[in-house]
């Protein structure tokens, strides 16, 4: 995939220097700038324009416009508290359980508006799924962890075919092996990368079209993080997924697009390689080469 | 010198003796160089000076004061005249009151003689005497220990960690009083219920079916059967339990979801002081509540709809018994509702399921260990609540699952047992030691059970 951006960044050698054709901006932002870059796809399955999300006065993200494309890992990076976990949850609307959340502008999901009143937003949570930093499994049993959402939804009728998706989508996220002979027990018994595994399978089980995943291997270790990284690619065959990260080595390995945030703005978005090898944006080469964040 | 004369004069010597040490600690360190070549703060020394110089006179006067009246009562009998001091002990003990009572100018039995005077008047001056002589040791011990505090104070001399040593041993004690207070309440219970479970045997007490407990205390007086049997008790008990918990359960638990999941922070800051407020009025507020307004209304419901209901019921009690629980279950629940890690409720809703279905499929079975626990101290205390049931439950010992009748419960015969006179070794009044016993078995074993569950419920989540 991306062996030569994430080798280069293991071996910590200074990108090229970006080329001086686009004039850009110095820190602090200034407001309503453009972000660098192609932010449309040419198969979206996600689409948001002008979205600013307000905590009460605060600012959270503004006007963040960015495609996500069909089957492809997206992965947003940025320092802590520049927005991105901000923008997934808007993905979903999610940050409509906060109460002192705003959020404005549009967001299609495969042309349909999300925050259309016609569209249900608990459908709109089975159709756009949602992985954790934690891993939070439900204090259940593993079988019930992931079933959970084939009930609510009905997805299943009778046991045959729960058992069905259970174990379809425990295979999928590659846990079926480790667990088959103990499902009956709790998920909260299982490790801490055995349990974001389950966590991904329980948000398979609702068949999303696409998957969310807010640092999903930030509490886990090395071993577990690599696992996480080889379902991710696989699971980009059936799903688009959004992650954000804070590994730059983890969002050039699994990441074919990538999307810079800095102070509730998208500074820059473009080919995972091009962003690790040319950024183009000062702030995204400051912030990539490790001068802060 | 009285005894609180002599705390204050103690208390001020030991700010003297604070001062002392502390300026003690700054002259000794001023050769060195100052206050920081000092092993502790000059505070520390000039506490341990005061420490040192109350702490053993405390004690000396402690001693001093309980061993008093021993020591003088022998003195004073053993110048009684012969013959008197020859009697029974028993005799001399009425001999030794009388002498007393003297002293303190009560009224005596029978008339004085003037040997009684005299063995008064020397009791007054040995009590003179030992109050003057306590106050004269007691203070030069504390003096004494201020010598020896002020000569110890040296640059080495680690203060600090003898303070604390002390501060520790102090906070030890006062734990232990509060430990051996209840193991001392228990084996009173406990040896009293022993000598009631002499007179009544065991199995007729837990198991008997007929409780009147008044003893007969002429051969020939009749309606006094004397009966122990507490099986009535404890159908009544659990009855008014059980009618207070069908309350106050769902009614606390569903106010609990309200206020953790639904209510605004708005709605959150008035209610949860008002379930407070509810949980601060006193029981007997409820007592009279129960026995003047729910009561009667009770039964004259019952009346129009051709139920025969006692002017005093069950089910009066025990709603009203209810309603003052609540605020338990809702707050205990509330916590525990609270506890659960937001984690989860996102991880539901991150699956679309919508927020009553996070609460019944996810919060609410991630609390119930929590929840059980709660919902057992309630049980506890439904069953020690003595007041409403007093006023309210009436005092007829019916056998009876039918909640429009009287019952009686525990706590109620115990007070009945225990109010007005009564003779000590009588088994009416060492039931009530048994039934306390039982009672507070019964709680502890809740308690614990509760305790346990709730502390693991606590471990899930850590
Ligand atoms: N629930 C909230 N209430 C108020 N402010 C919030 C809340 N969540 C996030 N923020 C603020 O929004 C900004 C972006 O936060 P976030 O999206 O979590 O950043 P990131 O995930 O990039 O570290 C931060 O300044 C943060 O303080
Ligand atoms: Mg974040």
């Amino acid at each position: 995939m991306n062996a030569t951006a994430s080798e280069m960044l293991l071996v910590n050698e200074p990108p090229p220097p970006p080329p001086p054709a686009e004039p850009v901006a110095a820190d602090p932002v200034p407001a309503g700038i453009e972000t660098v870059g192609r932010i449309t796809v040419d198969q979206p399955r996600m689409t948001s324009r002008n979205v600013s999300v307000m905590y009460g006065d605060k600012m959270g993200i503004e006007d963040v416009n960015l495609d996500i494309g069909k089957n492809e890992v997206l992965a947003m990076i940025g320092p802590s508290g520049c927005g991105k976990s901000t923008f997934l949850r808007c993905l979903n609307r999610m940050n409509d359980t906060v109460d002192v959340c705003r959020v404005t502008g549009t967001i299609r999901l495969d042309g349909e508006d999300v925050h259309d009143p016609r569209l249900d937003v608990v459908q709109l949570r089975a159709r756009v799924g949602m992985v954790f930093q934690k891993p939070n499994p439900f204090p259940k049993s593993i079988y019930d962890n992931v079933a959970y959402g084939p009930r609510i939804h009905g997805l299943a009728e009778g046991r045959r075919e729960t058992d069905a998706i259970v174990q379809r989508s425990l295979e999928k996220a590659g846990l079926w092996n480790e667990v088959r002979d103990r499902l009956e027990q709790p998920g909260t018994g299982l490790s801490g990368g055995q349990q974001q595994r389950l966590c991904i399978a329980r948000a398979i089980a609702v068949s999303p079209e696409v998957i969310l995943m807010d640092e999903p291997c930030s509490a886990l270790d090395p071993i577990a993080t690599a696992r996480i990284e080889e379902l991710i690619d696989e699971l980009r065959e059936n799903y688009t997924i959004v992650i954000v990260t804070h590994s730059m080595q983890q969002a050039a390995r699994v990441s074919q697009r990538t999307a810079y945030f800095h102070l509730g703005r998208l500074i820059e978005v473009g080919e995972t390689s091009q962003i690790f090898t040319n950024p183009r944006h000062d702030l995204t080469e400051d912030y990539i080469t490790g001068r802060f964040g | 010198m009285t005894g609180a004369a002599l705390v204050l004069v103690l208390l001020a010597l030991a700010a003297v003796a604070f001062h002392l040490g502390r300026k003690r600690a700054f002259a000794v360190s001023a050769p060195l160089g100052g206050a920081k070549h000092l092993h502790s703060l000059p505070g520390y020394y000039g506490s341990l000076a005061a420490l040192w110089c109350a702490v053993p006179a405390v004690i000396v006067l402690v001693l001093w004061l309980s061993l008093e009246s021993r020591i003088v009562e022998n003195l004073v009998v053993s110048g009684l005249p012969e013959e008197v001091r020859a009697l029974p002990p028993e005799r001399l003990d009425l001999v030794v009151n009388d002498i007393r009572n003297l002293v303190e100018g009560n009224i005596v039995s029978g008339e004085v003689d003037p040997e009684m005077r005299a063995a008064a008047g020397r009791y007054r001056e040995l009590q003179r005497t030992s109050a003057a002589a306590s106050a004269v040791v007691v203070l030069i011990v504390a003096v004494a220990g201020l010598g020896v505090a002020w000569r110890r104070v040296a640059p080495a001399l680690r203060a600090r960690n003898q303070v604390e040593r002390i501060v520790r041993f102090f906070l030890i004690a006062c734990s232990t009083v509060a430990i051996f207070t209840t193991i001392g309440i228990v084996l009173s219970v406990l040896f009293e219920a022993i000598r009631f479970f002499g007179h009544v045997p065991l199995t007729d007490f837990l198991l008997g079916l007929d409780w009147s407990p008044q003893m007969a205390i002429r051969e020939d007086q009749i309606g006094s059967s004397g009966a122990f049997g507490a099986v009535p008790l404890f159908a009544g008990t659990l009855l008014i339990s059980f009618i207070a918990m069908t309350v106050a359960a769902p009614v606390g638990l569903f106010a609990a979801v309200y206020l953790a999941e639904y209510a605004t922070p708005a709605f959150r800051s008035v209610a949860k002081p008002a379930l407070e407020i509810l949980a601060g009025v006193p029981t007997v507020v409820y007592g009279f509540f129960a026995a003047l307004v729910v009561a009667p209304l009770i039964r004259d419901t019952g009346t129009v709809l051709g139920l025969d209901v006692a002017s005093e019921s069950a089910l009066a009690a025990g709603l009203v018994m209810g309603v003052m629980i609540i605020p338990f279950v809702s707050s205990l629940s509330d916590d525990v509702i609270n506890a659960v890690p937001q984690s989860l409720r996102d991880g539901s809703y991150g699956l679309g399921a919508t927020r009553s279905e996070t609460i019944r499929r996810v919060v609410l079975p991630a609390a119930l260990p929590g929840i059980v626990g709660g919902l057992l101290l309630a049980i506890s205390r439904a069953i020690g609540e003595t007041m409403i049931v007093v006023m309210a439950a009436g005092l007829a010992a019916n056998l009876t699952a039918n909640p429009l009748q009287a019952v009686t419960t525990v706590t109620v015969q115990i007070v009945t047992l225990l109010v007005g006179d009564q003779e000590f070794d009588s088994p009416k009044t060492l039931a009530a030691f048994a039934l306390g016993l039982v009672l507070f078995t019964i709680t502890l074993c809740l308690n614990v059970a509760a305790l346990h569950v709730v502390r693991k419920y606590r471990e899930q989540y850590e």
